[in-house]
C-alpha cells in the first residue's frame, strides 16, 4: 500500500518572528505537524510499505523534501506554484495527486504553523469523499485480505475518542510520535533519490484565489501592571 | 589529643587576653592543623569541636569581661558571640592547604555598618542569613566563606566610596557578579565583605554600525545576547552559564566559552573599561574605539586579573552581526586521531564559516542522557566512542549548506566518520547543544566531581584522559569533553563522594603532567582559590613575581579578593 505524506516547509518554529512575517533571510523547516506525520508513515512502512512525500510549494520547497527523503521517504513530488496557496487549493492539487498516484492512505499534519488553518486535510477529505482522522494521537492500520481499517485515537475537548475507520485521511496531533533525526548517510543517499517536479498544467487544477489578505498587524504590547494602593 | 592540648592551650590564652579579640581569633585559627594529618571525617568532628569549645568559651569570657574595659569591648564581644568562628569552613574533602586568614585585615563594626547604610541607603546592604548563605556559597557546593556582609552597590561612585573606605579600614573584599565561578573564586574565603554588583545592570549605549555596546558590569550575559538579538547583533562570547554569569565577571576572569574560535578571547573583543581600584580610585578607560594606541593598554591588565587588581564597572564591548545561516552537526568518531583530522579538515573545508568546534566522549554522554530530562541520544543505532559538535555562521544558507554538506559527505567517504546528524531546525539545534552544555550539570548532579580545565598541544589531549583512567580504575568515572577547536579540555573525575586518596591520585599528577607538555593548568576557568598556589606550573617564578609587584602597585594593603590568584608565599616576599 502506498502513503501519502503532504509536508510544507514553514518558518522554522523556533525562529522569534518580529513585525510582519518577513520570510526573506529567516530559517524555514519542514512543518513540525508535518514531519510527525512523516515519522508515523516512516513507522508504518517499517512495517512493510512504500511511503511518499509530496509538497506544494515554490522552488525552495527542494529542501524539505530532500530532508523527508533522508528521514526515509521513497519518493518525492514537488507541485511547483510560486504564490500563496489557501487550504481549498491545496486540497484540489492533493485530490488531483491522489487521484493519479492512488495512495492507500493519506498522512497530514493538523496545521501548519505559519497560518494556523486546520483545514486541509479536513477539505482533501471532503473532495474525496474519505473518512478523516483528525488530531490523531494513536494509529494503528490494519491491512488484511478484506478488512482494511485504520483505528484512531482523536485528541478531542473532553479527552480521547477513538474511531475504526476504512482507510481515511489522517493529520496527525503532537503526541503521536517524536520525529527521527535525518542522520548523514540517509542524507547522502537522499541526494541520488528523484523529486519528480510538476505543475498546476500537470495536474489540470485550476486555482482560483478565494481569500484575500486585507491586514497583517502584531498583537498590542502587553501593558505595565498596575500596582494599586487598596481594592 | 593534638586537639585536646591545642584547644586547653586556647582557653588558658584567652582568659588572659581578653581585650585583645582581635590575637585570639588569629590564635584560634592558626591552631587548624595541617592538611597532610588529617583526612575528611576527622576534620569534620574536629570542627564540631571547636565549634562546642567556641560556645564554651562563650560563657567563660562573658562572665570574666563583667565590668570590662569598656562598652567597646563588651560591644564586640557581644558580636563576637553571635559569630562564633571566623574560620574558613569547607565541606569539600580535600584539606589542600587554605591560606591563614590574614591577621592586617580588619574585621567589620556596627561604624562600618552605619557608613554603608549611608552610602548605600538602607536596600544596599545585605546582613540577611539566607541571601548571605547564598552568597558564600560557590555554585559547585565546594567551598563557602564566612562573610557577615554584602554590598549592592548601584552606581561606580558609590563602588568609589565603598572600596575607598575599606581600603583605608583595612577590610578585606570579594567582587561578586553571576558567582558561577568554578574554582572559587566569587566568594569570600573567610569574612571579607562580598561587593556584588548585580544592581548595576544597565546598558548604557549600543551603536548600530560599529555594533559597539556600552554596559555596566552587573549585566547578565543572557540578557545581553536578547538585547542584541532584537538589533541584528551577537555577543561574542557564549557559555553554559549565560543565564547567571554578569558581563564584569566574563572580563574579569576573561571567559572563552564556546565561540572563542571564531570570535576571538575578550582581550580582542572588549575596546574599554571603567575600573575602580582598591583604593577607591575610578580608572575610565572606557573607550569605544578600535584602534588607540596610545600608551600601555592598562585595560589588558583587569581582563583576566579574577578581580585582584581592580572592580570592573563597565564595558565597552565590539559586538559582532548576527549573521542567519547556523548550521549544526553532530558527529561521531571511533577514535581521536580521527577528531584531529576532522579539525584539520574542518578548518580547511568550512574554512571562515566555522564558528564552534566540540568534543565529548562516550563517557560523557552517557552521563548526560543519564542526568539530564528532554533529552535523546541523536545517534541511537550505535555506541560510538566520540562525539564531535561542529557549528558554522554564515551569511548564506545555500552557500554554506553546501560547503557543510560536501566537507561531510567527503569525511564519511574518507572513514572519519562513523554516524552524524545535520540539525533540520532551530530546536533539534537546540538540543544538540543542551548535550554539550549540560554536562557540568549533569555532573554535578551524578556525586562529586574534581574538575580540572586544561590547554594542552591538541595531540595530547586524550593521552592524559586515558592516563587518568589507567591510575584510577575502578574508583572513578573520568570523564573528557571540551573546546577541541582550542586545544582545552576539560577533565572531569566523578566519585559517589570526595575522597582524599581520589585526590592524592590526580593531584599534582595532572598539574606535573600538563607542565611537562608546557600546557596550561587553567585554559579559560582561571585560578580562583582552587590553584592559588599552583601558578609556577604554568609560568616561570620571575613572571610570578612581575605579577606580585604589579599586584602590590595596584593594590598595596591586598584588599581586592584576598587569598586568591597569586600564592601567597610570593605576595609576602613583596
Amino acid at each position: 500500500m502506498k502513503i501519502m505524506v503532504a509536508v510544507k516547509r514553514v518558518v522554522d518554529y523556533a525562529v522569534k518572528i518580529r513585525s510582519g512575517v518577513e520570510t526573506s533571510n529567516v530559517k524555514m523547516s519542514m512543518n513540525p505537524f508535518c514531519e510527525i506525520a512523516l515519522e508515523e508513515a516512516l513507522r508504518i512502512k517499517e512495517s512493510g510499505r512504500a511511503s511518499e512525500v509530496v509538497s506544494v510549494g515554490p522552488a525552495q520547497c527542494a529542501d524539505t523534501l530532500r530532508t523527508g527523503l533522508a528521514k526515509g521517504a521513497d519518493r518525492a513530488i514537488h507541485v511547483e506554484f510560486p504564490g500563496t496557496l489557501y487550504p481549498l487549493s491545496v486540497a484540489k492539487i492533493f485530490k488531483a495527486l491522489v487521484d493519479a498516484e492512488k495512495p492507500g492512505l493519506l498522512l497530514l499534519g493538523k496545521q501548519a504553523i505559519d497560518d494556523d488553518c486546520n483545514r486541509t486535510g479536513q477539505m482533501i477529505a471532503g473532495l474525496l469523499k474519505w473518512p478523516q482522522g483528525t488530531f490523531a494521537s494513536k494509529i494503528s492500520v490494519v491491512l488484511d485480505e478484506g478488512n482494511k481499517v485504520a483505528t484512531v485515537d482523536r485528541e478531542v475537548d473532553g479527552g480521547l475518542e477513538t474511531l475504526s475507520l476504512d482507510l481515511p485521511v489522517i493529520t496527525t496531533d503532537l503526541r503521536l510520535n517524536q520525529p527521527r533525526y535525518a542522520t548523514l548517510p540517509n542524507i547522502m543517499k537522499a541526494k541520488s533519490k528523484v523529486i519528480k517536479k510538476l505543475t498546476l498544467q500537470d495536474l489540470n487544477v485550476e486555482i482560483r484565489s478565494d481569500l484575500e489578505v486585507v491586514q497583517v498587524i502584531e498583537p498590542p504590547k502587553r501593558q505595565a501592571g498596575v500596582v494599586l494602593s487598596s481594592v | 589529643m593534638k586537639y585536646l592540648t591545642a584547644a586547653s592551650r586556647l582557653l588558658r590564652h584567652s582568659s588572659r587576653n581578653l581585650s585583645d579579640l582581635g590575637s585570639n581569633l588569629q590564635f584560634f585559627c592558626s591552631i587548624r592543623p595541617s592538611s597532610s594529618c588529617l583526612s575528611y571525617p576527622s576534620l569534620r568532628s574536629y570542627e564540631r569541636f571547636i565549634q562546642d569549645d567556641c560556645f564554651h568559651r562563650k560563657f567563660t569570657l562573658k562572665n570574666i569581661c563583667f565590668g570590662g574595659s569598656g562598652v567597646g569591648i563588651l560591644h564586640s564581644l557581644a558580636r563576637f558571640q553571635s559569630d562564633g568562628i571566623r574560620t574558613h569552613h569547607r565541606n569539600l574533602a580535600s584539606t589542600a592547604s587554605i591560606p591563614e586568614r590574614n591577621k592586617s585585615f580588619a574585621t567589620i563594626n556596627s561604624d562600618d555598618i552605619s557608613y554603608f547604610n549611608k552610602v548605600l541607603g538602607g536596600r544596599g546592604v545585605v546582613q540577611d542569613e539566607e541571601k548571605l548563605d547564598d552568597a558564600n556559597t560557590d555554585w559547585m557546593r565546594k567551598y563557602k566563606g564566612s562573610s557577615k556582609l554584602m554590598l549592592q552597590p548601584r552606581t561606580t561612585q558609590e563602588v568609589s566610596q565603598i572600596l575607598d573606605y575599606c581600603n583605608s579600614r583595612c577590610l578585606a573584599v570579594v567582587p561578586q557578579g553571576g558567582n558561577t565561578s568554578l574554582v572559587g573564586g566569587s566568594i569570600p574565603v573567610y569574612d571579607e565583605v562580598i561587593i556584588n554588583v548585580g544592581s548595576m545592570n544597565n546598558i548604557l549605549s549600543f551603536d548600530k554600525v560599529s555594533g559597539i555596546l556600552v554596559c555596566e558590569a552587573g549585566c547578565i550575559l543572557e540578557n545581553l545576547m536578547s538585547f542584541l538579538d532584537n538589533e541584528g547583533y551577537i555577543m561574542p562570547l557564549d557559555l553554559g552559564a549565560k543565564g547567571s554569569c554578569q558581563i564584569g565577571g566574563n572580563i574579569s576572569t576573561n571567559a572563552g566559552g564556546l565561540r572563542l574560535l571564531r570570535y576571538g578571547s575578550l582581550h580582542g573583543s572588549v575596546l574599554g573599561l571603567e575600573v575602580v581600584l582598591a583604593n577607591g580610585t575610578v580608572l575610565d578607560m572606557l573607550g569605544t574605539l578600535r584602534k588607540d594606541n596610545t600608551g600601555y593598554d592598562l585595560k589588558h591588565l583587569f581582563i583576566g586579573s579574577e578581580g585582584s587588581l581592580g572592580i570592573v564597572t563597565k564595558v565597552s564591548i565590539l559586538t559582532p552581526p548576527k549573521l542567519p545561516s547556523v548550521n549544526l552537526a553532530f558527529l561521531a568518531c571511533e577514535d581521536y586521531l580521527s577528531c584531529q583530522k576532522i579539525l584539520v579538515e574542518a578548518k580547511t573545508k568550512l574554512g571562515e564559516i566555522l564558528s564552534a568546534f566540540e568534543f565529548l566522549d562516550i563517557n560523557a554522554m552517557d552521563l548526560v542522557l543519564k542526568q539530564l530530562d528532554g533529552l535523546r541520544d541523536p545517534l541511537p543505532s550505535s555506541k560510538h566512542n566520540f562525539y564531535v559538535l561542529i557549528e558554522t555562521t554564515g551569511s548564506m544558507e545555500s552557500h554554506d549548506k553546501e560547503k557543510l554538506e560536501a566537507f561531510l559527505a567527503q569525511a564519511i567517504e574518507s572513514g572519519l566518520l562513523t554516524d552524524g546528524v545535520v540539525a533540520q531546525d532551530i530546536n533539534q539545534a537546540s538540543s544538540f547543544w543542551r548535550i554539550r552544555e549540560g554536562v557540568p550539570e549533569a555532573l554535578l548532579k551524578e556525586g562529586a566531581v574534581y574538575k580540572y580545565d586544561l590547554s594542552l598541544p591538541p595531540e595530547k589531549i586524550y593521552d592524559l584522559v586515558e592516563e587518568m583512567r589507567q591510575r584510577l580504575g575502578t574508583a572513578a568515572n573520568v570523564v573528557a569533553y571540551g573546546h577541541l577547536g582550542d586545544g582545552n579540555l576539560h577533565l572531569n573525575i566523578s566519585t559517589p563522594q570526595y575522597d582524599d586518596n581520589i585526590l592524592a591520585k590526580i593531584e599534582p599528577f595532572v598539574y606535573e603532567w600538563t607542565s611537562k607538555q608546557r600546557g596550561s593548568i587553567s585554559a579559560e576557568h582561571g585560578i580562583g582559590l582552587m590553584k592559588a598556589n599552583k601558578l609556577h606550573y604554568s609560568n616561570s617564578a620571575e613572571t610570578v613575581q612581575v605579577m606580585a609587584a604589579i599586584k602590590k602597585v595596584l593594590d598595596p594593603s591586598g584588599i581586592l579578593n584576598p587569598y586568591k590568584v597569586l600564592p601567597t608565599s610570593v605576595l609576602s616576599q613583596s
